[in-house]
């Protein structure tokens, strides 16, 4: 149904050099900030872990759009379906492992 | 459902023929993204096992780490400026920002030779504990990537040479490098973080 309109308007999915410079500037932002926290020592250990996770968590959104182009338009529905069978997968795997290696170190006391 | 994926595959077939490719490499880009993030699994269990070797904060130095990601996100940005040119069809000037972007991915990797030949001449190679056999694997696979990335730039660069025009195949191949050239900063981006800056905490 918006296959139409997509076709029409498929060459915008590239982007252009105000999108690259705009993505450009909020991943130095951001990468800077990260540095910063890190180096200012202002934060307590938790506080600034949490910090840099936002910050990581923001600038990979950021190249998503700004660099990989990736968008909700129809012709991007089946790049946007793996991306989120992949995601969520490597989202079981990884809290999964977490907790079984953690909790394998604790009954093992071999911390 | 069916239905619907076969009306608009052949749809998409009819008006660009470069969907499957790309959509392809796609595929191949979020199945790496599951080996870093296996990856990353295994470093996040062994960071604190030391087995009383040096720790990342004893190691890690955060002006390489800065130059390191510096040169990486650069290179993100003047391979974006080589796409629009591909796009505007002018191969002269896509040649140069693709060189533009080897030189800045040589000098990552380059550092990052540097980095590991430093802790290894000081006893802190892969051998030494967990944690270090972990932090090997990972920030090695990814430059073992980036690598790759630098030998197919050249391969585009060299292609180019032989061309008078950008056709769609070109075009494709471009799209899948700047792919992949984006996603590598990406893992970067996971690789700073969380190895790096975490461990200077």
């Amino acid at each position: 149904m918006s296959n139409d309109h997509s076709a029409a308007h498929g060459g915008s999915s590239h982007g252009n050099a105000t999108s690259y410079i705009i993505g450009f500037v909020l991943a130095v932002i951001l990468t800077a900030a990260a540095f910063m926290v890190v180096m200012g020592h202002s934060l307590s250990p938790s506080a600034t872990l949490m910090a840099i996770t936002v910050l990581a968590a923001i600038q990979v959104v950021v190249h998503l759009i700004f660099f990989l182009h990736m968008s909700t338009t129809a012709e991007q529905a089946w790049n946007n379906k793996v991306f989120l069978f992949t995601l969520g997968f490597v989202a079981i795997f990884f809290v999964g492992t977490m907790f079984i290696m953690d909790n394998t170190a604790a009954h093992m006391m071999s911390r | 459902m069916a239905h619907d994926t076969t009306l608009s595959d052949a749809h998409a077939e009819h008006e660009h023929h470069e969907l499957p490719t790309v959509f392809g490499f796609w595929v191949y880009l979020m199945t790496d993204c599951i080996i870093f993030g296996s990856l990353f699994a295994v470093f996040a269990v062994l960071r604190n096992q030391f087995a009383g070797g040096p720790t990342g904060k004893e190691l890690f130095e955060i002006s390489g780490l800065a130059l390191e990601t510096a040169l990486l996100l650069i290179s993100s940005i003047t391979y974006g400026f080589g796409m629009i040119a591909a796009h505007k069809g002018q191969i002269k000037s896509v040649q140069m920002w693709l060189a533009v972007t080897f030189l800045l991915g040589l000098g990552f990797v380059f550092l990052e030779l540097r980095e590991f030949a430093h802790m290894i001449a000081d006893g802190a190679g892969p051998d030494r504990s967990a944690f270090l056999s972990a932090f090997f694997t990972l920030v090695s696979t990814h430059g073992l990537h980036v690598s790759c990335g630098l030998v197919w730039l050249v391969v585009m660069i060299v292609q180019l040479s032989g061309v008078s025009a950008i056709n769609e195949r070109m075009m494709n191949k471009l799209t899948m490098l700047s792919l992949f050239w984006h996603f590598l900063d990406i893992v970067w981006i996971c690789v700073f973080t969380y190895v790096y800056l975490a461990s200077m905490i």
